[in-house]
């Protein structure tokens, strides 16, 4: 049995969550530093995330800005499967950030690493920088062509970085890189990014790392974790427990 | 001068079936944007990359070699300097029409000049080029100056575009000449440097990139350097072997033979550093870094390392070059520029494409049902009608310079 927290006890761990992003929103932006914590022991691989991201930010076919990864260790009788969902580790030294030519991409006070969709160029430099594949290229292609027509979902307005956006051809984003923001429009706002909503086992949690208080520095401070690639130096924002 | 015809005839055919193709390859590009692209998600970078680097390696080589005449008074070469700058201005412009193609907005290209970050290689490796570019068209223009006024005086076209490109200059006089050749030395050895950081920078470019361990060595700048040399080496050598007006003469066959025994020599250093760069990485085992090469040597494309990398562009010039009943034959010796030429298209897709092919992260392509996440790529229809496109382009461009121009190698030019 995996140690489960106090707080697991807890009504809703999700309220808790929101409230935390409600603290952390009253601080200058500068002073959060906002961060996930993915508990490995209670991802069963639904990939509920994936939807849902897929549905917040209506993501074309091949991008997806969080998917599970699923593999099995050791030979059958003796198998288990380990999942590992994967988002944008949000790095305080981002290597993605550096490499990009135009300097269309950057971590924000926030500590979010943010596109600026308007300026990418599309030179795909800076994917093959991240260690994570955390990054896509929006091709332009669609789930529903070769249809009598685009199916709704996918024509409808994104609002990522709060900016109303109608997917069109040759219109940005298609022709640009895009990944995870942690819902940083969702944040400013006060809500949970989706993935975080929707995970059915509540393996995934959110907050502001610099709060000593917020339920994710209290799983930190509570139980082992630890973040891909460390040797890397990139420092990355998403702690998984196990 | 029948031989000549027939290979004109050729020429031509080829390049207008290129163009054609590519005036297709164009208007899906342009009206499809990156959809019929096999390039995806892992491996972001294709063929156009790759193509890209093999242009700008063959443009960075033919200058270094203009260089050992411009700049270190190598005088044995003056011959096929004006063709090497010329070659040098060529290929720069098909390597910056691949990468053009390759972007996903191409209508921004110019943020790279108005908003740089100098943080990024790829900044500095256009601004570097930019700057290689226009010294590159200064360089050319002041070698070819008092041809050019000379040449105005003829009928036809040459004569029209010869006037045109003299920009109303008119002196000929030895003075003014000499005045050129002394801004050509300045220019030459200005372009020295120049040439070495901005090709460096693009094996920079791979070799900062830490998340992919097969580009992250240090050999990366050198190796790209030595590269450079060697393919802009073996195209001098094929087009001056084989097209060269002066063929059949002593002269021509001495200096063919010579440029060939630079191009062995610079050949075996290419040896030398990849076999470096192969065996420490193999030794070293780590997975990022040995599963690119492992796959480059036995996965489905091993026959353009085996064949390609090593048969072609390693061996047979070796060979070619070094024994002694072909190395003095003009037309062996073009051949093994040629095969040099041809074999590092194979060397280029070979250093952008295997180390793209390993996922991030074990698992990774599993987790993305897409036929975007996939650790095969083959370049599309598309892809390689655009390719097409440019290189007949080039061909274009080239052969017109040649016939309208005075760059041809020969007596004439080669004197000051
Ligand atoms: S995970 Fe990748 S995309 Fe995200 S910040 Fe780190 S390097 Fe950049
Ligand atoms: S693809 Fe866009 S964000 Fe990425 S490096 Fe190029 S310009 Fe920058």
């Amino acid at each position: 049995m995996p140690y489960v927290p106090a707080v697991m006890e807890m009504e809703n761990a999700i309220i808790r969550m929101m409230d935390d992003v409600q603290r952390a929103l009253q601080k200058p932006p500068s002073e959060r530093r906002w961060g996930m914590v993915i508990d490995l022991t209670k991802c069963v691989a639904c990939d509920a995330c994936t939807v849902s991201c897929k549905a917040e930010k209506k993501t074309p076919p091949g991008v997806n800005y969080t998917v599970v990864i699923k593999e099995e260790v050791g030979t059958y009788p003796n198998v288990r499967a380990v999942f590992l969902p994967r988002p944008c580790m949000q790095c305080e030294n981002p290597p993605c950030v550096d490499v990009c030519p135009v300097g269309a991409t950057w971590k924000n006070e926030e500590g979010i690493v943010v596109i600026d969709y308007d300026v990418c160029i599309g030179c795909r430099y800076c994917v093959t920088a991240c260690p994570y594949g955390a990054r896509n290229f929006d091709f332009g292609e669609w789930y529903t062509e070769n249809t009598p027509m685009l199916e709704p979902y996918e024509t409808a307005p994104t609002f990522e970085y709060g900016e109303e956006r109608v997917r069109s051809e040759g219109v940005s984003p298609i022709g640009n890189v895009r990944k995870c923001n942690f819902c940083i429009e969702r944040l400013r706002e006060g809500l949970l990014p989706a993935c975080i909503n929707d995970c059915i086992g509540r393996a995934r949690y959110f907050g502001d790392l610099n709060d000593p208080d917020s339920l994710v520095s209290e799983m930190l401070r509570e139980r082992y974790s630890f973040r891909l690639k460390e040797d890397l130096g990139t420092n990355p924002k998403v702690f998984y427990l196990s | 001068m029948k031989n000549n015809k027939k290979f004109n005839v050729a020429y031509w055919l080829v390049t207008v079936v290129l163009l054609a193709v590519g005036a297709v390859g164009l208007y899906w590009r342009l009206t499809q944007g990156h959809r019929m692209a096999n390039y995806g998600q892992l491996i972001v970078w294709g063929l156009w990359v790759a193509l890209y680097i093999y242009f700008i390696g063959l443009s960075a080589g033919a200058f270094l070699i203009s260089s050992l005449v411009y700049a270190f008074g190598v005088e044995r070469f003056r011959p096929i300097a004006r063709l090497a700058l010329f070659t040098a201005l060529i290929s720069l412009l098909a390597a910056l029409l691949n990468i053009w193609f390759d972007l996903g907005h191409m209508e921004r290209f110019y943020e790279v000049f108005s908003r740089p970050n100098f943080l990024s290689m790829m900044a500095w490796m256009v601004w570097l080029y930019t700057a290689y570019s226009i010294l590159l068209l200064f360089e050319l223009w002041f070698e070819l100056r008092t041809d050019l006024v000379r040449w105005s005086e003829k009928a036809g076209l040459s004569g029209k575009v010869c006037r045109i490109l003299a920009f109303g200059s008119k002196d000929t006089s030895t003075k003014s000449r000499a005045r050129d050749t002394r801004t050509v030395k300045i220019l030459g050895s200005i372009g020295v440097p120049l040439a070495i950081m901005f090709h460096g920078g693009v094996g920079a470019l791979f070799g900062v990139i830490s998340a992919r361990p097969a580009w992250h060595s240090g050999l990366f700048p050198l190796l790209f350097l030595v590269s450079a040399l060697v393919s802009g080496g073996g195209l001098l050598l094929a087009i001056y072997a084989f097209l060269a007006p002066d063929r059949g003469s002593e002269a021509h066959t001495a200096l063919v033979a010579d440029l060939g025994k630079l191009v062995l020599g610079l050949t075996l250093l290419d040896v030398l550093f990849t076999f470096s760069e192969y065996s420490i990485a193999l030794y070293g085992a780590i997975p990022g870094d040995v599963g690119p090469l492992l796959k480059t040597m036995t996965g489905p494309f091993w026959y353009v390392f085996w064949i390609g990398q090593i048969g072609l562009g390693m061996i047979v010039p070796i060979v070619l070059l070094a024994w002694k009943r072909t190395n003095r034959n003009p037309n062996w010796v073009g051949l093994a520029g040629f095969s040099i030429v041809v074999a590092f298209v194979g060397v280029r897709l070979n250093i952008v494409i295997p180390p793209l092919s390993v996922p991030e992260l074990q698992g990774l392509v599993e987790a993305v049902p897409s036929a975007r996440m996939s650790t095969f790529y083959v370049p599309s229809t598309m892809e390689w009608f655009l390719a097409m496109g440019i290189v007949g382009l080039a061909l274009t461009l080239y052969a017109l310079g040649y016939s309208l121009l005075p760059v041809k190698p020969n007596k004439e030019t080669s004197h000051g």
